[in-house]
């Protein structure tokens, strides 16, 4: 067993550090007040190559794989969850799947581009009726000669009103439904028929922005097909797999924040003559909270190991997504208290990372969701044994 | 154009802490990182190759492990990198430090601008990059904060406590460049991968230069360290607090009771 990093990604981990201190720290305060999508910084973050880490060099990524797309993921977690969801969503949702599934066509066509930051994407499944059912989607595709016409509302979207390319989930067959019925095709921006609806106003990551997207007779050309005609499922299983990996890791990064931030904290401010930190009540919170971010970062390394060495994950990412989400919760939960009325007030970053960290738990599925998942899988091992 | 540019590889002192018992630096664990004003060298020159093209070798004299600053020069865009590296180097001065540099660049050859940095953060003396132009007779601007590259020339300001100095080169020429000078960019992804995946690091040995043996690591240099200790804290300041014209007296008289003026 062999933990360690390579120099490569601890250099990737440095820089994206750095990074983060020095363009993504100054800016936040702002962008959350004013729900402002941190459209210089996504720019710079291309520059960087950090938009296409996981995507082969050959269309047009970093080719530092899903460690070191989660690694920087995890850093980008300590300070910035909009940040980390404008690119969860881009990277995991639409440029991974593009590179699983796409034909060498769409690769090049839409996938470099992606993975070079020069289009910014996005993954529109959920619907007004289909939340966690995402069976249940009403949005359809209808074969019209060589384009598919398109006719629904997908909720919800992160990015969908700065996306140049969205990979959408349709129903080309409502009888077979989830088996065979559903097919995922990419859309790009500017398609006649498609259209921006309500930009949400939201509770935390307000950088991110959330929206709506309108189908009218949205003419989609038919070589759009991700994968195959009736296969939209197993496209949209298999990119949330990889989404939930690294929405987990971003968990560890600002889990490890919370942890950081409070003992800096606790073992400066003076009560009863002492820090704080000498209560034996802090330092238990203190220790719970590291021994959780251990579990959880090992547990995403782990299952990353399991992706970049061709194994099943499906369970562990659901676990991973399951688990680093509530503990990053608790996490900040616990350094809100230990901060006191410090961490209520709005120019200290515990109370936006209070209100940024809530969304792990719901969105690329829900926790409970998860447990489905979870145990899915385990009833299908227990059928295979 | 050729770039020459020479990196140390340096403790980052803002985490360094020092041996209460024997005044040494504790270097175990500490991170390294590339010195920053290199950096800022580094920076230079790739902004000069984006203008003239070129390119640009970067050279360190280290121990095996200097090998990561290098591959991070190379990520931030640096085309070559050599390593130089062997027991006989340690223990360098400044003067033995410019000697082997000189050497190494005189087996590189034909060049148009060394860049150093301004100062090292660990050693601090700032003597490296003025040694070394002395050593291969080229002029030198040193505490340069902008500089251009105008025909044969070199055209740069010299940052000096308390004026702007604009000097004229002829090439090849080296300046050692300050933390003004610009803002060193991020290493992308790409390079980062590159680096280490695609690039090298040449290693040179002593064996591989055309080096006066007398003249290198611990023997060939002329300074020898005679104490390391940490300096006292200075006292609290005081404040003088009366009307102007008192105040001005008090000090006055107490810069004179101890004869500084
Ligand atoms: C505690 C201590 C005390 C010392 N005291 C003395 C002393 O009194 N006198 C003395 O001569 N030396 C002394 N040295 C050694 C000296 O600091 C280093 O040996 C010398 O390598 C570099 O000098 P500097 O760090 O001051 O670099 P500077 O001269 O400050 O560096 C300027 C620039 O030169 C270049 N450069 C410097 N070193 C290298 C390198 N190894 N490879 C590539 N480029 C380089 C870089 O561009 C750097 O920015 C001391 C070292 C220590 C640790
Ligand atoms: C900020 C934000 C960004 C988003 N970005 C995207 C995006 O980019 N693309 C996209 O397609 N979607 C996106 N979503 C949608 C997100 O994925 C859904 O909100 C999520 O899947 C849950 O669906 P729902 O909100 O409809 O909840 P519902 O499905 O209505 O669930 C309500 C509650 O019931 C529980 N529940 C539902 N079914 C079960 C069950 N079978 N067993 C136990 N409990 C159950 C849920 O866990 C939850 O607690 C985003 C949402 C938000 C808030």
């Amino acid at each position: 067993m062999d933990y360690s990093i390579s120099k490569e990604l601890e250099l990737l981990r440095k820089t994206v550090r750095e990074f983060c201190e020095n363009e993504v720290v100054p800016v936040v305060e702002d962008m959350d007040r004013e729900g402002k999508f941190p459209e210089e910084n996504i720019k710079k973050m291309a520059k960087l190559g950090l938009m296409g880490l996981p995507i082969s060099k050959e269309y047009g990524g970093a080719g530092a794989g899903m460690l070191g797309y989660c690694i920087a993921v995890e850093e980008i977690g300590k300070v910035c969850n909009s940040h980390g969801t404008i690119l969860g969503a881009h990277t995991s949702l639409c440029c991974m799947p593009i590179e699983m599934f796409g034909t060498e066509e769409q690769k090049q066509k839409y996938l470099v581009p992606l993975a070079r930051g020069e289009k910014l994407g996005a993954f529109a499944l959920t619907e007004p009726n289909a939340g966690s059912d995402a069976a249940a989607i009403e949005t359809t595709a209808v074969r019209e000669g060589d384009y598919y016409i398109l006719n629904g509302t997908k909720i919800w979207i992160t990015n969908a009103d700065r996306a140049d390319v969205i990979i959408v989930l349709t129903v080309t067959d409502k009888a077979l439904g989830a088996r065979g019925g559903i097919t995922t095709l990419i859309v790009e921006k500017g398609t006649p028929g498609l259209s921006v609806g309500t930009l949400e106003d939201k509770m935390g990551i307000r950088g991110s922005s959330t929206a709506e997207l309108i189908f009218e007779n949205c003419r989609v050309p038919k070589e759009n097909v991700l994968g195959d005609v009736g296969a939209g499922f197993i496209v949209f299983m298999k990119g949330l797999d990889c989404g939930r990996l690294s929405l987990a890791a971003g968990c560890v990064g600002g889990a490890q924040a919370c942890l950081d931030a409070s003992i800096k904290f606790a073992m400066n401010r003076i009560q009863f003559g002492k820090p704080i930190w000498e209560k034996q009540a802090i330092q238990w919170m203190i220790a719970d909270m590291a021994t959780e971010v251990y579990a959880a970062r090992n547990m995403v390394y782990h299952a990353i190991w399991l992706k970049e060495t061709g194994k099943r994950f499906t369970k562990e990412s659901a676990m991973c997504k399951l688990f680093a989400s509530e503990i990053l919760c608790k996490a900040i939960d616990t350094a809100l208290q230990i901060h006191g009325g410090m961490g209520y007030m709005k120019k200290f970053p515990i109370e936006r990372m209070y209100r940024d960290a809530r969304i792990t738990r719901i969105y690329e599925g829900t926790n409970e969701i998860q447990k489905l998942v979870i145990a899915n899988m385990i009833s299908r091992e227990m059928r295979r044994a | 154009m050729r770039f020459i540019v020479c990196i140390k590889q340096v403790p980052d002192t803002t985490s360094v802490k020092i041996d209460k018992r024997t005044g040494r630096l504790i270097r175990e664990g500490i991170p390294t990182i590339i010195n920053p004003e290199d950096k800022n060298a580094l920076e230079a020159a790739l902004s000069l190759k984006e203008k003239y093209e070129g390119e640009i070798i970067v050279i360190s004299m280290g121990p095996p492990q200097a090998d990561e600053a290098l591959r991070e020069a190379l990520a931030m865009g640096a085309d070559r990198a050599i390593l130089l590296t062997d027991r006989a180097f340690a223990g360098a001065d400044t003067m033995a430090t410019a000697y082997s540099l000189g050497s190494a660049v005189k087996k590189i050859g034909e060049y148009d601008l060394i860049l150093c940095g301004r100062q090292a953060i660990d050693g601090d003396t700032a003597q490296v990059g003025p040694q070394l132009a002395e050593f291969l007779k080229v002029p030198q601007i040193t505490y340069v904060s902008e500089l251009n590259i105008e025909e044969n020339k070199v055209v740069a300001i010299q940052e000096l406590e308390d004026k702007r100095v604009r000097w004229e080169a002829s090439l090849p020429a080296l300046l050692t460049i300050t933390s003004e000078a610009n803002k060193p960019r991020y290493p992308s992804a790409y390079g980062i991968m590159d680096a280490y995946r695609e690039k090298e690091v040449e290693t040179w040995e002593k064996k591989h230069l055309d080096i006066d043996e007398e003249r290198i690591g611990l023997e060939g240099s002329p300074t020898s360290v005679k104490r390391i200790f940490s300096p006292e804290p200075k006292g609290k300041g005081e404040i003088i607090k009366e009307e102007p014209k008192e105040s001005a007296e008090i000090l006055f008289n107490r810069l004179r009771a101890k004869n500084i003026i």
